[in-house]
């Protein structure tokens, strides 16, 4: 069955019609074709398609697309401001070496942007935590834990 | 090279914008107009006959447009190392990833409809999942036409005399371990896109590790079915990470191009998670008895090993990790006398692939636990055992490896000032530190008959460089590893230089990225083709400055005189002068570099690669005697790389390496049970997340490596090689049990406790 909502996307506001069974990350990347958030597993796992739904980090390849009414929902490609410059985490995610193969790359920064939102100044503990949702075999984390702690202390 | 101004700095790596802004398109991302999306049956059972198949159904349904099965294949076509794998199965199923049928539909939904509408008849057969009863007499045959389920390869290397060496040794050390299967579990999964033009010429769109060697492998499919003469074009989309896993082509690649053939369509084949864990060639489970022998100072008089490898129903690469297994077996410190021989045996389990490290873990696991056994009945520190033992520079070892730059000895030093070792070691009381040492190949691996790597180079009007690689970057950073060396023999910005690397109708040949080779011969290659071009900007700017070449050089974009400051040009003006004159050129150069290392000989004898590399990783942990849980409180990863052309890359490998072999070492186990396997995801199997992360130092030795791009050698692998016996060796020292089958989980650790109490 379809019905039509209404949401928030990277600030923009979008209406459109959605599909009961859809999930939110099978609308951003198939029906929106924005394919900045990544599907890593398909259900709920590795973190690979987390986006930021009100202020939390959620795993968009479980969420219901019908959920999304009324919401405010940022991706990845919401991070980059309008002339293009980069936000700090996608800069010190760059320099400090935290990507590698790249696919954990947008979920991680999702995850880590909630909770810089929401406590600009972690500690590893709490770096850690926020991003355990993460799945990353290529880089032992350490340079991703190096650079949320860069960007959070540029602020 | 005194005044290196690009290599050796930390420069981020160049793809890591776009992937930062999820702009980077990976095979998920890839569309291609007109695009069907195929789906694969697998088999219900790991051994079975197929009774009946029928596709009807599947067929009938709208927005199916083609199902196939092994009627569709020419019958005598097969994949795999040892040509025993039909892409698509018929007669027998022999595991639970064998491929039955294949659809193409308009969406996937539909695929996977269409495949809940085909009917297979099984007649379940008994199977055989325990290699040691593969091997029995009389045990059934999984492949008809052989004679024993024991693979044809001849997996045995002799160095001196063993025996004799046994009745010398004073110390002698016997034990057996094992290794469990474990994957790779690169986040993005396996896929390709198969397109064939009108006149038959295929282009697939791939995230393959061996681009130039699948080019082949596609061409002789293509020649099974009939097409000859065809081109083939492999274009690589980012790829999700490698690890070995697409060091093959398999199946599912066959059958997007079969239902591409037949449809006329291009067809997308994407795994799932699941099929991700199941459907792929993880690493194989290993069985090694090991032992050692020493004199009374210590010295290493002898090693020998048996080892069964469970090979699974089918050959890839995993088939042939025993060659690489001899590297440390008989060249890991200095052991005069060694026997190796290995079994790799067909059971109904999965298939072996490589992955990282290509054997070596498995090895290195049971040489080093083995190797502080000896260290403790010899009353030796397992540390100053190691030290004595150590490789050295100008070495020719046993299997005829020659030792060239090595810093094994600094590496052990490394770990053992970093972890305050002389403090720490030997005081038990739940708290313990441990080593383990590591040789890998540095300098290519020449596993075929060519370990070369192509590359072309040329310029523009302005001094910009596009550089055409044939080196696949999987993540690791091949592409800035490149580019930096081309900018620093160019003496120009970084930013000048875009490397091309995804294409086989515009890069050269290359190998694989495979074996840690990519920055040693790819860099060469890079290296190579930049100084040719070098010397032709040095002749046009020699022409337009009036002065000898000879006294020419680039800095910063500027071509000048090293004799007389008055005499410089930009490079671009000097280009231009060149490019728009009568008979004019613009400039290009071409470079193959293929190491002067050898093909094993008849007896695996031979030097395998043209430098080592070296690592020594030191753990301190602390074990909970309640509950057997192992925590690791501080970690050193020392390793030799050579010259460190880009030190925040290179740590990035040895990070990733070390968390990998600690996944390895504590807790990551493919659970088959019966032939199936029962935790085929990531909630079942765990690989380490952020939160266990120890702290970790990486400690890059520097070594002059005089054959490598500005000395470096290959650290790709290296990482988690030695990390499973680190931690093993530092659990004996904190609580005293030794545990010797993969992954060291807290029930092992608490019942080998238990049985210590009872025994003690």
């Amino acid at each position: 069955m379809k019905r039509e909502i209404g949401f928030t996307l990277n600030g923009e506001a979008v209406r459109l019609e959605v599909e009961d069974q859809w999930t939110l990350l099978y609308l951003l990347r198939e029906v929106l074709e924005m394919t900045g958030t990544k599907e890593g597993c398909g259900y709920g796992e590795c973190g690979a398609c987390t986006v930021i739904i009100d202020g939390k980090a959620i795993n968009s390849c479980l969420y219901p697309a019908m959920e999304a009414e009324g919401r405010a929902i940022t991706t990845i490609e919401g991070l980059v401001s309008k002339d293009g410059e980069l936000h700090p985490l996608q800069t010190a995610f760059i320099n400090e070496g935290a990507v590698q193969c790249g696919f954990c790359t947008p979920g991680m920064i999702m995850s880590a942007k909630a909770l810089l939102d929401a406590n600009d100044k972690p500690t590893e503990e709490e770096i850690k935590d926020a991003v355990a949702g993460n799945l990353c075999r290529c880089t032992g984390y350490v340079k991703i834990i190096d650079a949320i702690k860069s960007a959070a202390g540029g602020r | 090279m005194n005044s290196l101004t690009t290599v050796g700095q930390k420069i981020p790596k160049r793809d890591a914008p776009p992937k930062a802004i999820g702009a980077a398109v990976y095979i998920q991302d890839m569309k291609v107009p007109g695009m069907l999306h195929g789906k694969i049956l697998y088999s219900k059972h790991p051994h079975a006959r197929i009774l009946k198949l029928d596709t009807s159904r599947a067929e009938k349904l709208a927005g199916v447009r083609a199902v196939i099965t092994a009627a569709d294949m020419p019958s005598t076509f097969r994949i795999g190392v040892m040509k025993d794998n039909p892409p698509l199965k018929t007669g027998k199923v022999l595991s639970i990833r064998d491929e039955i049928a294949a659809v193409a539909a308009t969406s996937p939904e539909i695929a996977e409809e269409a495949l809940s509408l085909i009917e297979v008849e099984y007649e379940v057969l008994p199977g055989i999942f325990d290699p040691i009863e593969a091997m029995k007499e009389g045990a059934m045959l999984l492949h008809e036409e052989t004679k024993s389920n024991v693979l044809k390869l001849p997996w045995k290397l002799v160095c001196g005399d063993v025996e004799a060496a046994k009745k010398e040794a004073v110390f002698i050390v016997e034990d057996t371990f094992s290794t469990p299967w474990v994957t790779h579990c690169c986040l993005g999964t396996s896929g390709c896109i198969a397109q064939f033009d009108t006149n038959n010429n295929l282009t697939m769109y791939s995230n393959t590790q061996i681009p130039s060697l699948a080019q082949n492998d596609y061409i002789e499919a293509l020649n099974a079915f009939g097409l000859k003469n065809k081109r083939v074009r492999i274009v690589q989309c980012v790829i999700g990470g490698g690890f070995g896993s697409k060091l093959d082509t398999y199946s599912y690649e066959y059958i997007a191009i079969r239902l591409s053939l037949k449809t006329r369509k291009p067809v997308k084949i994407i795994f799932s998670r699941e099929e991700e864990f199941f459907a792929t060639s993880p690493r194989q489970c290993t069985i090694t008895k090991i032992s050692h022998g020493c004199d009374r100072e210590g010295r290493l008089m002898f090693r020998e090993i048996e080892m069964v490898l469970d090979n699974g129903a089918y050959t890839s690469w995993g088939a042939t990790t025993p060659s690489v297994m001899m590297l440390p077996i008989s060249s890991l410190y200095k052991v005069p006398n060694v026997k190796y021989t290995a079994k790799c045996v067909y059971t109904n389990n999965t298939y072996s692939q490589a992955m990282r490290g290509y054997g070596n873990p498995q090895a290195t696991f049971a040489i080093e636990s083995s190797l502080d056994q000896l260290a403790e009945i010899a009353g030796i520190d397992p540390y100053e055992l190691r030290l004595k033992n150590a490789n050295e520079p100008g070495e020719v070892t046993p299997q005829r490896f020659k030792i060239t730059s090595c810093g094994m000895k600094e590496c052990i030093e490394e770990v053992v000032k970093r972890l305050n070792w002389k403090g720490k070691h030997g005081r038990g009381a739940g708290r313990g530190v441990g080593m383990a040492s590591l040789i890998h190949v540095g300098g290519g691996a020449r596993v075929y008959k060519s370990d070369g790597c192509g590359t072309i180079i040329k310029m523009d009007d302005f001094g910009k460089v596009d550089v055409f690689t044939g080196a696949s970057d999987i993540g690791q950073g091949s592409e800035t590893i490149i580019a930096q060396i081309v900018a620093e023999v160019l003496g120009i910005p970084i930013d000048d230089v875009n490397v091309i690397n995804n294409d086989t109708d515009i890069c050269p040949w290359d190998v694989g990225v495979h074996a840690s080779r990519t920055t040693f011969v790819a860099g060469n290659a890079a290296l190579g083709a930049a100084l040719k071009i070098k010397s032709q900007v040095l002749e046009a700017a020699a022409k337009l400055l009036e002065e000898d070449p000879a006294y020419l050089d680039i800095k910063n974009g500027i071509v000048f005189s090293t004799r007389n400051k008055e005499k410089s040009t930009p490079l671009g003006k000097a280009l231009r002068k060149a490019h728009y004159t009568l008979g004019g050129k613009m400039l290009m150069a071409e470079y193959f570099y293929d190491p002067k290392n050898e093909n094993f000989d008849k007896e695996f004898k031979g030097n395998l690669s043209v430098s080592y590399a070296y690592g020594t990783h030191g753990v301190e942990v602390e074990v909970d005697k309640e509950t057997g849980q192992v925590k690791i409180l501080d970690y050193v990863a020392a390793h030799d790389v050579g010259k460190a052309i880009n030190p925040l890359l290179l740590e990035g490998q040895i990070y990733g390496g070390g968390l990998q072999g600690v996944g390895y070492a504590l807790g990551e186990k493919m659970v088959y049970v019966n032939g199936e396997l029962k935790n085929g995801n990531f909630l079942d199997y765990k690989i380490p997340t952020a939160k266990d992360v120890p702290p970790m130092q990486a400690v890059i030795v520097e070594t002059d490596e005089k054959d490598g791009p500005f000395g470096a050698k290959g650290i790709g692998e290296p990482g988690l090689v030695p990390t499973a016996p680190a931690i093993a060796n530092a659990i004996y020292d904190a609580v005293g049990v030794r545990i010797k089958d993969l992954p060291i989980t807290p029930e092992k650790v608490l019942k080998a406790l238990k049985g210590k109490e009872k025994i003690g």
